[in-house]
């Protein structure tokens, strides 16, 4: 087995330096090594999209990507975005519309949802629909998550407006 | 509303002043859910903790002849490598029966496989190591010799003699067996004007939680005692299971159980490989962690449906359905499970079918079978899916022959709603049901004519458009004759201990817990609204058998009508307690107070008279300032349990509008309703959004889902890109509309709301897509409902 790297990079506004097998998977290592837990691990193949997270500035499954490659990167994940205030209207939206129940998938849908809404300022219900279709939900049924979706962009319109 | 109260002691809570009761409210819980902050078992660390990977049966059936891990052993961080014998001495097997499901056997089942396995994915050596990834690397240095053996997955060839028997002992592979016959089903079938046959081919599915099963065992040596962390629906099941195999009381296993990321039936099991690392802690005297990945899920976690039931119905030329009658197979994989057992799905159909309607006729035969494949047991609307397909497809089948429509079949037979209470020929009771408000609400919402109107229209541009409908009565609020009865020790029963604390707030422990309905908003909302305290100030806890009182959990539809209704109870003692002592404060009497906005009021004039905080002042801090002989007592507790009815039934109807592309065989979902008949609704957005969750897992089931095994009991797709689930792109909006009949068992009246959504959705698709597929003649009994299931009904492939 190949021994550690060392790696640098940016995670939710901290530098951070570590050393990582290279075969470390980025969620594990988010998870795993700095502790933040919000990026959740549901399929590690790709197709849930539970472990959604930015790097720089695009939205990538961290159970794809590997540590070692997000050396030098801007890595943000839910906690940032929460403590930072970016999406705290899109969580106020899921949370009026109840657009979570067991919440596993929250994390990495408000990551998708917001990576949609700084695309699109006015996304059609089919086009929320469709850019989410990456990430499973297995509670909701997506309409209350459409929706609050479909609300944010429409509140951030009449902010602008 | 008025603050003014004559006589608030004579007033239900669904009417007390700023009643959070029928009001959509945020769940209390939900910020840490959106921060990334909660806390599921699978984010959890202990000191010390080791993680436990299992080496698992390539085959479907095979005997084990060795196992060799001397070269994993040596590896570093590997802890221990445990073998099904080894594990032995610390935990004994189970048998997954219950004994009022009569005649229903199974073998004993080992928490990793001892000599033999007998599905493909049952586990054979336990790998404990420092981190899970060094256990896998280690796992792959174990070496397993097997000595493959026939194995038995099609459940039809099951029970033929030259078919090998899994579990000898057993004699042969019938696990369970249940005829019913009532009425006089042979008269009726030839009385009728027509009969129609139609054998109904249900997919094994599963459940697919986005977390997979996790937990924590964490045995203490020196308090000898064990505390298991779990995503589970049933804290107390575990505790009591747990501690029965490893030779513990009960007061020596903790169950607690945090944030789980979904649950659907799947987390309220008792898993093999769970009960392994339960007996890895004790045996090792440190936490161990086990959580599932995908592939593991794929194949341990239960499956469920798996049908293949015939079914007749007999009619006559007015439409009056005379009698139905059905035979039904379910294959469950080589055990019946622990503690819950896997007959019960097979009952619940014998049980259902035909269940929304007046003919008296019915017979019924059911089997369950034993073969090598994974587990089948209980996910969410147990039998549901399978009785009301049967039955609504039989019931539009019928129409179509005699050429009556779907709608008017079912207004003509329905069991009208003031001929409550009733009983169905299966012998279930029904309290009050709403089967034609129900209807005739669906129509309405949907715009019945307008849409056959337009199917009419666009047929003749070649666009294959269908109605469904699909009536159905659903199991809630479950007593102690699910289980109880037959001798599990899962309690139907739940708790909740509600007190004030030195501030004023509430905390109120419940027993029954949380997995995303909204429990713990629902136990909020009834407290706050029951004392006449905001929601903010009450802290609702759940989810550990330390703290809170003894229950069943969350399952079966039965948190908001069960647990609900023991918080309202506790609530009004509490009450009374504060008011009691308020009168003494104030120098009043109980029946002038009230509490209102967090403040003991008048009753006459809704004036404020003491802060709660104020009054919890006195009572913790200067109970000396009050009379000699007071004795407050802030904290309340009351179980309930319903006891007259076995069941509270409730009732629904769903419609699917859909369209068939008839070259491609692709199924587009373009509208679907449901109405439905919960009872007394605490929060309505929280009973929307079960409804709507519970519909995309039955369309799931109708379009999608399948675990597909091959001749030998491989899984062939356990993986998430071959095992399709709904995804946002393809699911349709849901329009939910609602008819409520309080049951009267309970003062809340609230029945259960989790389930309806399953129960019927994949009924209504299949009635859509063979409603559309009309011109061409096609009839189509099986779900999924894939492109190639379609196109081979057509004749195009």
């Amino acid at each position: 087995m190949t021994g550690p790297v060392t790696i640098s990079l940016d995670v939710n506004g901290e530098r951070v330096e570590a050393q990582v097998l290279p075969r470390l998977n980025l969620a594990d290592f988010l998870r795993e090594h700095l502790k933040l837990t919000g990026t959740h691990v549901g399929c590690e193949h790709g197709v849930c999209g539970a472990c959604t997270v930015r790097v720089a500035g695009e939205i990538v499954r961290s159970c794809l990507m590997l540590a070692v490659q997000a050396n030098g990167a801007v890595v943000e994940t839910i906690e940032g975005l929460s403590d930072s205030g970016e999406v705290a209207d899109l969580q106020a939206a899921f949370r009026d519309r109840n657009a979570l129940q067991c919440g596993f998938c929250t994390p990495g849908m408000l990551m998708a949802a917001q990576d949609l809404l700084r695309e699109n300022r006015k996304p059609a219900r089919e086009e929320i629909r469709e850019h989410l279709s990456g990430n499973y939900c297995r509670c909701t049924g997506y309409q209350a998550i459409i929706d609050a979706v479909e609300n944010t962009a429409r509140a951030r319109m009449e902010l602008k407006a | 509303m008025s603050s003014i109260r004559v006589n608030p002691e004579t007033l239900s809570v669904l009417d007390r002043p700023n009643s959070y009761i029928g009001k959509t409210v945020p769940r209390p819980n939900l910020e840490r859910l959106l921060q990334g902050r909660a806390t599921y078992v699978s984010d959890m660390e202990l000191p010390r903790m080791a993680h436990v990977v299992f080496l698992r049966s390539p085959y479907a059936h095979a005997k084990i002849l060795k196992i060799d891990a001397t070269a994993a052993k040596q590896m570093p961080g590997v802890v221990a490598i445990v073998t099904g014998k080894e594990l032995s001495a610390v935990i004994t097997p189970w048998v997954g029966v219950l004994s009022h499901l009569k005649g229903l056997k199974s073998a004993p089942q080992s928490a990793l496989a001892i000599d033999r396995v007998c599905w493909q994915g049952e586990a054979v050596a336990a790998i404990v190591a420092t981190s899970r990834a060094t256990a896998e690397d280690a796992a792959e240095h174990v070496a397993v010799e097997y000595e493959e053996l026939e194995a038995v997955t099609d459940m039809r060839t099951a029970l033929d003699p030259g078919t090998p028997v899994i579990h000898a002992s057993l004699g042969d592979n019938l696990a369970f067996e249940r005829i019913h016959d009532a009425g006089a089903v042979d008269k009726a079938f030839a009385e009728a004007d027509a009969v129609v046959e139609a054998d109904f081919i249900f997919g094994r599915h599963t459940g697919v939680t986005l977390e997979p099963r996790s937990v924590v065992a964490d045995w203490n040596a020196a308090e000898t005692r064990l505390t298991i962390y779990q995503g589970t629906q049933a804290p107390h099941m575990v505790q009591n299971i747990a501690a029965l195999h490893l030779g513990l009381r009960e007061s020596q296993v903790r169950v607690v159980c945090k944030d789980v990321g979904g649950s659907f039936g799947i987390k309220v099991h008792i898993y093999a490989d769970e009960m392994a690392t339960y007996a890895l802690s004790k045996l090792l005297r440190r936490p161990v962690k086990f959580v599932a990945d995908r592939v593991e899920s794929f194949n341990t976690d239960i499956h469920a449906r798996d049908h293949r039931c015939k079914g007749k119905i007999g009619v006559k030329r007015d439409g009056t359905i005379t009698a139905f009658e059905i035979d039904d197979l379910t294959g469950i994989g080589p055990y019946s499970m622990y503690p819950r057992t896997s007959a019960i799905e097979a009952n619940q159909v014998v049980n259902l079918v035909g269940g929304p309607y007046t003919s008296k006729n019915y017979r019924a035969r059911a089997r369950v079978v034993f073969q090598n494949k994974n587990v089948m047991c209980q996910y969410r609307a147990v039998g549901h899916p399978i009785a009301c397909s049967v039955t609504e497809g039989l019931v539009d089948l019928a129409a179509m022959k005699i050429g009556m429509d779907p709608v008017e079949i079912r207004r003509r037979n329905l069991i009208k709603d003031d001929a409550y209470p009733c009983g169905s020929p299966s012998g279930l009771r029904f309290e009050q049901l709403s089967h034609h408000a129900s209807l005739s609400k669906i129509v309405e919402m949907m715009d019945y004519q307008a849409l056959r109107a337009e199917q009419v229209t666009l047929r003749k541009k070649g666009i294959h458009r269908g109605i469904g409908i699909a009536s159905f009565i659903e199991v809630t609020n479950p007593s102690a004759a699910f289980y109880g009865v037959g001798g599990a020790k899962i309690s139907s029963q739940d708790g909740v201990a509600v007190r004030l604390d030195a501030q004023g707030s509430v905390i109120c422990q419940t027993s029954i817990t949380e997995q995303g309905q909204g429990s713990e908003s629902l136990t909020a909302q009834i407290v706050g609204s029951v004392l006449g305290v905001s929601m903010d100030r009450v802290r609702v806890v759940l989810g550990d058998t330390d703290m809170t009182p003894y229950g069943g959990g969350t399952w079966a539809s039965r948190g908001a009508g069960i647990g609900g209704e023991a918080a309202l109870q506790a609530t009004k003692i509490l009450r009374k307690n504060i008011l009691d002592v308020a009168a003494v404060i104030l120098q009043s009497t109980p029946a002038d107070l009230d509490i209102a906005n967090n403040a003991v009021v008048n009753v006459s004039d809704g004036a404020p008279r003491i802060e709660l905080n104020e009054l919890a002042r006195i009572v913790y801090f200067r109970p000396d300032t009050l009379p000699p002989g007071t004795r407050p007592e802030l904290m309340a507790t009351k179980h309930f349990v319903p006891r007259e009815y076995p069941f509270a039934f409730t009732n629904g109807v769903q419609a699917a509008w859909v369209e068939v592309d008839t070259d491609t065989g692709f199924v587009k979902l373009l509208k679907h309703w449901v109405v439905e008949d919960c009872g007394t609704i605490i929060n309505p957005q929280l009973v929307d959004e079960q409804i709507r969750g519970g519909v995309v897992q039955g369309l799931g089931a109708a379009l999608f889902e399948k675990c597909i095994y091959d001749e030998r009991g491989q899984l062939t797709n356990a993986n998430m890109a071959d095992y399709l689930v709904p995804m946002s792109g393809e699911m349709p909006d849901i329009d939910v509309g609602h008819v409520v009949s309080p049951t009267r068992e309970s003062e809340l009246g609230a029945k259960g709301a989790g389930e309806a959504g399953t129960a019927g959705a994949a009924a209504a698709v299949s009635n859509a897509v063979n409603d559309a597929l009309q011109p061409f003649g096609a009839i189509i009994t099986e779900i999924p409902l894939t492109p190639q299931v379609i196109l081979t009904a057509l004749g195009r492939i």
